[in-house]
């Protein structure tokens, strides 16, 4: 069982890093988590970022965040990455397995997988 | 949708819009029966509003035309020989404003779906709105998995978001284990 202990271990590691935290060159990623985006499968993609960017160690750099209603309902699961100084990267009709890669190639990478982005795709 | 816990993520997102910062959800499964409420302490629907929410097309909000949460809720309720009920009370009306939406199902009937994730849906919901107080109890004939943000948070502090990677997985853990607990 994942115990109180381990919690406060986190805890204690967490408290000396809070003050290093910045925000310059933070990534955010957005889901769209509205009725639409769940009805299409936004939980699991969600779940895909949160738990990948805690593997990947990316905890200090990335914050996995959620939105409602985009207005794109057709295009969902949709998802927004925000980068400073970047233009924003839309991805549609995201799986699970999509948000893998995007966190491989472009949150850690530094590049947007094309093909999964809103102009790479056809209604 | 084919996972109660999918529906149980929309309504709650329902509770979250209405700016509760308590947010109760509780499942009790008997051999047959699952009984799920979930109440919130947020402002709360007039009467007016109340009398239009089985309607598919009543939605308070702006972006999208359709509001499909409790329609659908209550269309899969009554197709296993269930039933919704949705009680509220207005901010207007009393400081002791909030929503309690309840819902039976008959889980050995054919059309019902499995409970499916919990864990998803909890972890997804902390992720949001890491500062409201969630609390979760879901009791089974073999067991029960019980979550608190409020114990979470007397653990971290108040400076820790329960939306740290590192937390949600403790979390996302803990309640894993306690499922896997009850099924052995
Ligand atoms: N827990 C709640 N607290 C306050 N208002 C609610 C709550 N649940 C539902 N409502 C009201 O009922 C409306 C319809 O809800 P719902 O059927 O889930 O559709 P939607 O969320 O898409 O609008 C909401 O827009 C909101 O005004
Ligand atoms: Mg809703």
């Amino acid at each position: 069982m994942k115990s109180l202990e381990e919690l406060m271990a986190i805890k204690n590691k967490m408290q000396n890093k809070v003050s290093v935290r910045t925000s310059a060159g933070d990534i955010r990623v957005v889901v769209g988590m509205a009725t639409c985006g769940i009805a299409a499968g936004a939980r699991p993609v969600l779940n895909a970022f949160v738990e990948g960017v805690d593997a990947l160690g990316l905890g200090d750099k990335v914050q996995v965040t959620q939105t409602g209603c985009i207005g794109i309902c057709q295009y969902e699961p949709v998802v927004e990455v925000y980068e400073k100084d970047k233009e924003k990267v839309t991805y549609v009709k995201m799986t699970a397995d999509k948000a893998k890669e995007v966190l491989e190639k472009h949150i850690k990478g530094g590049k947007p997988v094309i093909e999964y982005t809103i102009g790479a795709t056809q209604l | 949708m084919d996972e109660l816990a999918l529906y149980v993520l929309d309504i709650t997102m329902n509770s979250v819009r209405a700016g509760a910062t308590e947010i109760t959800i509780t499942i009790e499964e008997t051999d047959d029966t699952i009984l799920l409420v979930i109440s919130d302490n947020g402002c709360g629907m007039t009467e007016a509003q109340l009398s239009k929410l089985s309607d598919p097309f009543f939605t308070t909000r702006t972006t999208r035309k359709v509001g499909l949460g409790i329609p659908f809720l209550k269309m899969l309720a009554e197709m296993t020989g269930g039933y919704v009920k949705v009680e509220s009370v207005h901010e207007s009306v009393s400081e002791e404003h909030g929503t309690t939406t309840t819902a039976l199902f008959y889980k050995n009937h054919v059309d019902f779906i499995p409970v499916g994730n919990m864990t998803d849906t909890l972890v997804t919901l902390i992720n949001g709105s890491p500062e409201i107080n969630f609390t979760f109890i879901h009791k089974m004939p073999e067991g029960e998995v019980n979550f608190s943000s409020e114990e979470i948070r007397s653990i971290l502090g108040k400076d820790i978001s329960l939306a740290e990677p590192e937390v949600l997985a403790w979390i996302r853990g803990n309640i894993e284990d306690q499922y896997n607990e009850v099924d052995n």
